[in-house]
């Protein structure tokens, strides 16, 4: 009862307040000491459940085996069995500091999938390396991961030092070494600890073994760690789970991934475009709540009944997410198929799901010495650079950005089989161009009707949308065709670039979006010279597929999209205005098919190959499909 | 926000996630500590409601002080019940260790509930600190038909996105509290004011620290008789939770088995 007293006494403040929590992983090479490290920080803090230590050497010793501390973590049968750590095993510890859970992930390859559940949690992580192994493939793999999942404190422990007779020389080796390639990809350790786990060197207490190390214990690494806080310093983002209507209210409910929301904001909600006040912040059995911040799941109220469904992301209308149907990802793959280009999958992304397909492969990366290889799948376990399409406009962030709105897990044969970041580098927010913001507008009627026209041209109107690689050869088919339609009597005119780009379009450069915006508004022009009669000849190369089909939309059945083809050395040979010359030497960012992505057309009207034929014969051909698609009886004629 | 504030958040989240995503849902209340946790959070996350059916897998065995909590809260909480029966030991594994059997009727139990209401989620107050197998579990674990868990290949889960998708013929158990521990629990208790068993509070010496049947679980010795001394007890104590319960330790590998098996 006494005892009890006491510690209810000192305990007091404690119970008031509940102790700061940090969540660790443990990784590195298998066989590196993970489990021994963890199992040993557990009993010399005092952490072990009374009698465990001793029941796990008495049944070390009816199995005839030397006690190890790895089997503390070995709850199952089937890791001891095994000897490697299967799963992730989490377990509790404090300092006087905090209190620390340590996710023990396994180093084993074919694991890959327990250490990243288990690494993208943590607050921070500890490395292994064997001091008398030293860096070696998951080493490395590891801390390329750890990037990759956000973990972004990291302290490298260099164990069983007492193999390598505590050698300060050969410690200060490995720490180059492996200083070096977290260098390499924009990581910085926090600390570099030389111990020997099994002996409890420089975990809880500092070592008389290695009297040359000065830097902190295991412990105090630990403690030196700062604790993840949600950012609410970032933008907000606030994905919708779900639309509540128990009773007259109608609530909103998501967690802020990140930001804040206060009662009165105006958001925005994407890729829908809507706009509301929040009126409410609801709650159940405690304090109405005026704002709240990133890592807390609310319920909110709207000043007006719009519809908004689970998978968009509130924001407020500065800032908000990117809307786009394609991004480039970095991506690691765990199922247990490979990803194919092309093959429909299911992406989630906040609280979205929707079908995607990889476009393109860049590269698989080797996470070893970084090298990139070109591939034509997606294996288990390869870290790649994609191209990712999804069905429909999704809103999103780049991970450099928002992060917890810039990252994705994909789906595959139920099971989630891999995850990725997004960079939207080269990729235009497609915000602007599905955004309409005039309202009360009613379609014009004309009384003369298209047939009318073309009784008196002979012919259709036509959008004819010349796509394809700078010096592909669009500009020079584009002219020859016009000259010859009108030589036949067409109403025929070529929208060109350069004159678009000096009046119309003069206040756009050449971002990403300012592109998008510039093709968006020759669509609109095309469409109308289409509907007036005219067939239209656009040349532009319209790297987009998002804003081709838009233009598509536009001009609806009066749209023929042509894909000029010719491969990139081709067009480089050509190089008619020495753009690519530049643009190799770096003199032009964002240079289409050198710094800059360029989508093939899917299913175009035409294919004319530029690098096979010659241009008599291309012409020929356009001229062929005009006359067959596009004439029309003349009146009185 | 605070470590019980996040607790809190992560947990509404991944009860909306179960809610949003799972068709026929359940929740399972055993009127033990977790459990009546687990339903606030759920009145936190529906405004007031349970939106779907808790389900007790009846033993018959529990004690008395136990089945009154249940009349009492099931009323004033508004819960939709579902009452499973239990199967007599003799149906269960015969090579398992005698108080383990008592385990395996739960599960049996346990199927026969999801068999009758073809459930496809089944949202449990277990956590990660309880127990070695329970620490490999995931927040969303997709289990094959007869229940089983193979908790050697897990479909990986990360950054709170969780494994939705159900294959045919399976269901999934949704964790909400995994990553509680039991002081945490008890903090929350006491924050929010969470009616609980008197079973926990100590009379004469001993209290119950974890409710299992009345034939194989145990109270310790304790004087905590207020939420503020159980607090105060757990800071300082070596012994793990649920050492009052015989069926973990009747052999080195009985929970794993068990849980193996379909038991929570």
């Amino acid at each position: 009862m006494s005892s009890i007293a006491a510690q209810r006494l000192d305990t007091a403040e404690a119970t008031r307040t509940a102790r700061e929590l940090a969540r660790i992983v443990v990784v590195g090479h298998v066989d590196h000491g993970k489990s021994t490290l963890v199992g040993r920080l557990f009993h010399d803090t005092g952490s072990l459940p009374e009698g465990k230590f001793e029941a796990l050497k008495a049944t070390s010793e009816k199995r005839g085996m030397p006690f190890e501390w790895a089997f503390l973590m070995d709850a199952l049968q089937a890791e001891r069995d095994q000897g490697i750590t299967i799963d992730t095993a989490q377990i509790w510890f404090k300092t006087k500091k905090r209190d620390y859970v340590i996710i023990d992930a396994p180093g084993h390859k074919e694991f890959l999938k327990n250490m990243i559940s288990g690494a993208a949690s943590a607050d921070a992580a500890l490395l292994l390396i064997d001091a008398a192994e030293g860096v070696r493939e998951q080493s490395r793999r590891h801390g390329y991961l750890l990037h990759l999942l956000g973990v972004r404190q990291i302290a490298v422990l260099v164990n069983k030092m007492d193999l390598i007779g505590n050698d300060q020389a050969k410690f200060d080796e490995i720490v180059a070494t492996y200083r070096d390639y977290l260098a390499s990809i924009g990581v910085t350790a926090s600390h570099f600890v030389p111990i020997a786990a099994r002996n409890g060197d420089n975990l809880v207490t500092r070592s008389s073994v290695m009297p040359w190390y000065q830097g902190p214990t295991v412990v105090e690494a630990l403690d030196d760690f700062q604790p993840f806080a949600p950012s609410a310093t970032h933008s907000l983002r606030l994905p919708i789970q779900d639309v509540y209507k128990f009773d007259e209210r109608r609530i909103l409910v998501g967690r802020i991934e990140a930001g804040r929301l206060a009662v009165g904001d105006t958001l925005l909600f994407s890729p829908s475009n809507k706009t509301a006040r929040v009126r409410t912040i609801e709650t159940w059995s405690a304090p109405a709540l005026s704002e709240a911040e990133a890592g807390r799941a609310v319920g909110f109220t709207l000043d007006e009944q719009i519809f908004v469904e689970r998978g968009e992301i509130a924001s407020h209308e500065t800032d908000a997410p990117v809307e786009t149907d394609v991004f480039r990802a970095r991506l690691f793959w765990l199922g247990r198929q490979p990803l194919e280009v092309g093959r429909e999958v299911k992406l989630k992304l906040g609280t979205l799901d929707v079908p995607v397909w990889v476009q393109s492969i860049e590269a698989v990366i080797d996470t070893g010495d970084l090298s990139r290889r070109a591939v034509a799948r997606i294996e288990r376990n390869d870290v790649a650079e994609v191209v990712i399409r999804t069905k429909r406009l999704v809103a999103l962030d780049s991970f450099a950005h928002n992060p917890q709105t810039g990252r994705f897990v994909i789906v595959d044969d139920y099971d989630i089989a891999g995850g990725g970041i997004i960079s939207m580098e080269g990729y235009p927010d497609q915000r602007h161009s599905v955004t309409r913001k005039a309202t009360n507008l009613v379609h014009a009627e004309y009384e003369i009707d298209r047939a009318a026209r073309a009784r008196r041209n002979g012919h259709h109107g036509a959008v004819l949308w010349f796509t394809g690689l700078s010096g592909a050869g669009k500009s020079t088919l584009a002219n020859e065709l016009e000259k010859r339609l009108f030589a036949r009597g067409f109403q025929v005119y070529v929208l060109d670039g350069d004159n678009v780009r000096n009046g119309l379009n003069a206040d756009l450069g050449f971002s990403p979006e300012d592109r998008a915006e510039n093709i968006r508004r020759v669509s609109e022009v095309a469409a109308l010279f289409a509907s007036a009669g005219v067939v239209c000849i656009t040349a532009f190369i319209s790297p987009y597929r998002a804003d081709r089909e838009r233009a598509r939309g536009a001009a609806g059945a009066d749209f023929h999209e042509f894909y000029i083809k010719a491969d990139l050395e081709t067009c480089e040979k050509r190089d008619p205005k020495g753009l690519y010359a530049k643009a190799r030497a770096g003199q032009i960012p964002q240079f289409t098919g050198i710094s800059a992505p360029y989508e093939a057309p899917e299913a175009p009207e035409l294919v004319i190959d530029t690098s096979e034929h010659d241009i008599e014969a291309c012409v020929d051909r356009l001229v062929g499909y005009v006359i067959d698609k596009l004439a029309a009886v003349k009146a009185g004629g | 926000m605070d470590r019980l504030d996040s607790l809190e958040s992560q947990s509404v989240f991944i009860l909306r996630e179960a809610f949003a995503k799972i068709e026929k849902l359940a929740m399972l209340w055993s009127f033990g500590k977790d459990s009546n946790v687990l339903v606030w959070l759920a009145k936190k996350a529906f405004f007031g409601r349970v939106p779907f059916p808790v389900v007790n897998v009846d033993t018959g065995n529990k004690m008395p002080e136990v089945y009154a909590f249940r009349d009492r809260y099931t009323k004033e909480w508004g819960l939709d019940l579902i009452v499973g029966p239990c199967p007599p030991l003799e149906a269960t594994d015969p090579t398992l260790p005698p108080a383990a059997r008592a385990g395996a009727r739960k599960t049996l139990g346990l199927k026969a509930v999801l068999e009758t209401h073809k459930f496809d989620g089944l949202i449990a107050g277990i956590r990660r600190d309880e127990e070695g197998t329970r620490a490999k579990e995931r927040v969303f674990s997709p289990r094959g038909q007869s229940g089983d868990w193979n908790f050697k290949d897990q479909p990986p889960e990360f950054w709170d996105q969780f494994n939705t998708d159900l294959r045919p013929g399976a269901h999934i158990r949704v964790h909400p509290l995994l990553h509680w521990t039991e002081i945490d629990i008890w903090r929350y208790v006491q924050r929010e004011g969470i009616p609980v068993s008197e079973l926990y509070f100590a009379k004469n010496g001993k209290r119950f620290r974890s409710l299992g049947d009345k034939d194989i679980t145990f109270p310790i010795d304790s004087d905590a008789d207020t939420l503020e001394a159980i607090i105060a007890e757990l800071e300082v104590t070596r012994v793990s939770e649920r050492a009052g319960r015989a069926m973990d330790h009747s052999a080195e590998d009985a929970f794993e088995r068990l849980r193996a098996d379909g038991y929570l």
